[in-house]
């Protein structure tokens, strides 16, 4: 008798519990460890705060909290795959892997699975064509916004001809530091430029031939697409032959604190695009201190916030949690999933009087997503590093990208790929 | 003299002190395989963790801060005050002789008459434990390291060049020193092995363990010291390294720098392992130059193994090094 009561209860009990834990779950796969941690950890730190703060001062997204849970992939494309397979039955509403090599291999992935991708300034730039990459997004900005910015400053710079220059591309040899090469390339024809491509392998330890090539060639200007070590050796060795900093480009990935601190007075003037604001003077950084440091609750020890990747970490969390709200708010409901999230992603608002409300005024271009456009709005800003007082200054104001231009190669390469694996385009 | 000449001639002096490089990593290497048969998988994390102690006492920092914080609440960052150079590097060295202490008494002890496969694989072990010990330590941010020696282009071989040849060569002033510094460390590591007790006891045990123990030279001892010169040359690596690229975790990759110049040099040669440095620092900076408008450049990785295979196939002990027969 004693066993039926018990059995009748636990019955009862596994009957009333709830099928689901009612939260918002958004996995973080990041580097930690390895030779690229000391970019991985601040954009961890940023995206896992931000997360902090949404849940301490809102008590989470729509009055549900979000849950977060992390991976560790070293920049390792096989762990990267690994850490999917491992999180994807698991509710996950968005993933940003933070890893051109490990967007390739869960492109196909996610677009089996239904999990939204975002790839915020990297990973494959065709995927802006949202009818043939419906679940993956990489807005606001992508590396041919960033190759076309990066000329249209310079021809700001050359009274807007940049013909008979010689501009040299020094590239991590790997799909990331390649993607930029058929933009610079269309660029080069378009406005009667020589470029150069000197490539580098990973992890870019020795670029003595590189520079002494690059020396050799006497380019007029220098743009970068590295990651890493490699960013501060390249910046070292342009100062040991002394190129001029300030006619030295990088892509954002080239242009955080870890790529000019290690170069000490050398690297001063060395500038880099960015895709939002620098420093730690916006109102969101006082509430991170107050619900999030203060409380001993930061992912880090607090000292990398305000830096470059830590506040990109910090936008790419913001952006997903307004995708989140969006999505919730088109949903209905505040437990949406994944396919609802991705339906929030796809009609994502960006505003300035949003970006105010945020505490993050000026922090970003304004933009909106679609179907046909899951690229945002391809603007940057130049930033230059002032060894002095060991900061970044923006120089410029928001850059536009030629994306008349953009849209053309990327509707090529989608339409390959589309061939390719026998997708037909459309908005689902 | 032909611009291609010229730029050749550039190209191959650039080698040669970037060869020297390499050696700095390949002398520790060396030195352990030479006393104990082991081949160290640790020695380029042991170059990362000398540089990041350095720098941690250079700029006063308090070893496991992070940790201490999260645990006591606390919030001990550094000590208030920046260590000279000339104080640190002794200290640092202090670790690194304490460092191979440990290693002996922890590690190497538990497996004296192992197979050489299973002391290689403790080393695997040992690259992960000091890494993660590192970042526990000093933290994972890139840091700055200035030892006090210049880079930058070498004025005097600029003009020297130019007045004689009408082309300014560029230097790199910091591997002109790596240079001198790896001629003085070689002729200490003469001079301590062929004039000091230790240093004839050390080359007794790399000739034959079994002899030098009936001798009554203490193994354990050897070994102590071994590793502790090891760490020292891992020092001196991650000095110069650490000067070009800031102090990071991928500084322990300069280790796969140094495995195709053992294989040129022999592992159990510290000559080989600077002729085998030049050899690599050279041959890849010419190729890379011949063959860039060709193939593309990015040549220096694939190169060096290439030419390694080739030595492989055709004199497997290197240069310099002793040839193995073992009978069965």
């Amino acid at each position: 008798m004693k066993m039926t009561k018990l059995a009748a209860v636990l019955a009862a009990t596994l009957v009333a519990a709830p099928a689901v834990a009612q939260d918002l779950h958004f996995p973080m796969l990041n580097y930690r460890t390895g030779p690229f941690a000391p970019g991985g950890i601040p954009f961890a730190d940023g995206y896992q705060d931000y997360l902090t703060l949404i849940n301490q001062r809102d008590g989470g997204i729509g009055g549900l909290p979000i849950r977060t849970s992390e991976c560790e992939t070293a920049y390792n494309t096989e762990r990267g795959v690994e850490c999917y397979e491992s999180i994807r039955g698991d509710n996950p509403l968005i993933l940003q892997p933070l890893s051109t090599g490990i967007t390739y291999q869960l492109i196909p992935r996610v677009t089996a699975d239904g999990i939204p991708l975002h790839t915020m300034g990297y990973g494959r730039t065709s995927a802006l064509e949202g009818e043939t990459f419906p679940w993956v997004f990489n807005y606001p900005a992508n590396y041919w916004d960033g190759a076309s910015v990066a000329i249209n400053y310079l021809l700001e710079q050359n009274e807007d001809s940049l013909e008979g220059k010689k501009i040299v591309l020094i590239y991590h040899n790997s799909a990331y530091g390649r993607e930029p090469i058929p933009t610079l390339e269309n660029l080069s024809e378009r406005y009667g430029f020589e470029l150069v491509e000197v490539p580098v392998d990973s992890p870019g330890q020795e670029q003595s031939s590189q520079w002494l090539q690059i020396r050799r060639e006497r380019p007029d200007y220098v743009i970068m697409w590295g990651w890493g070590v490699m960013n501060a050796v390249a910046i070292q060795e342009a100062a040991n032959i002394r190129f001029p900093m300030d006619h030295f480009i990088g892509i954002w990935w080239s242009g955080s604190e870890n790529d000019v601190v290690p170069v000490g007075a050398g690297a001063d003037g060395y500038t880099a695009l960015t895709f939002h604001g620098v420093g730690r003077d916006y109102p969101v950084y006082e509430d991170i201190q107050t619900y999030v440091v203060d409380r001993g609750m930061a992912a880090g020890n607090g000292d990398q916030i305000g830096s470059a990747v830590y506040s990109r970490g910090l936008y790419a969390a913001m952006l997903a949690v307004e995708a989140a709200r969006t999505a919730q708010e088109l949903a209905g409901h505040a437990q949406i999933t994944a396919a609802e999230m991705r339906t929030g992603m796809e009609h994502l608002s960006i505003t300035e009087e949003r970006l105010t409300e945020l505490g993050l005024p000026n922090f970003s271009a304004p933009f909106d997503v679609s179907c046909q456009n899951h690229g945002g709005s391809g603007a940057a800003m130049m930033q230059q590093w002032d060894a002095d007082t060991q900061t970044w200054s923006l120089i410029t104001d928001w850059i536009q990208s030629d994306r008349e231009l953009i849209g053309e190669l990327a509707t090529a390469d989608a339409a390959a790929y589309a061939a390719e694996n026998s997708i037909t385009p459309g908005c689902l | 003299m032909s611009d291609t000449v010229l730029f050749a001639m550039e190209a191959a002096l650039n080698g040669l002190t970037v060869g020297i490089m390499y050696s700095l990593v390949a002398l520790g290497f060396v030195l352990i395989f030479k006393a104990s048969g082991i081949f160290n998988f640790a020695q380029g994390v042991m170059a990362l963790f000398a540089a990041l102690t350095l720098v941690g006492f250079q700029n006063g920092q308090v070893p496991f801060a992070p940790l201490i914080n999260a645990i006591f609440g606390t919030s001990v960052h550094d000590f208030g005050f920046n260590m000279p150079s000339l104080l640190a590097i002794p200290a640092t060295v202090v670790v690194m002789v304490g460092m191979a202490w440990l290693i002996e008494r922890l590690v190497l002890k538990h497996l004296v008459n192992q197979e050489p496969i299973i002391l290689f694989m403790a080393t695997i072990g040992l690259a992960f434990f000091l890494e993660g010990l590192g970042d526990i330590m000093w933290g994972a941010e890139v840091k700055r390291l200035d030892v006090g020696i210049p880079q930058g282009m070498s004025g005097a071989v600029d003009d020297f060049t130019y007045n004689w040849l009408g082309y300014g060569f560029y230097l790199d002033t910091l591997n002109l020193w790596a240079l001198v510094i790896a001629g003085i460390m070689v002729t200490a590591l003469v001079i301590f092995s062929q004039y000091t007790k230790q240093g004839r006891a050390l080359r007794a045990v790399a000739d034959d363990h079994q002899a030098a123990l009936s001798v009554g030279i203490s193994l354990r001892f050897i070994w102590v010291l071994t590793w502790s010169i090891a760490g020292i040359v891992a020092l001196v690596a991650g000095i110069m390294w650490g000067s070009k690229s800031g102090v990071q975790f991928s500084l322990s990759l300069i280790a796969l720098k140094a495995l195709p110049v053992l294989i040129l040099g022999g592992f159990t040669s510290i000559p080989g392992a600077i002729v085998g440095g030049l050899l690599i620092g050279v041959g890849e900076k010419l190729f890379d130059f011949f063959m860039q408008p060709v193939i593309g450049g990015a040549t220096e990785n694939w190169f060096a193994y290439m030419l390694a295979l080739v030595f492989l196939l055709f004199r497997p002990q290197g240069l310099f090094g002793e040839k193995i027969i073992e009978r069965v």
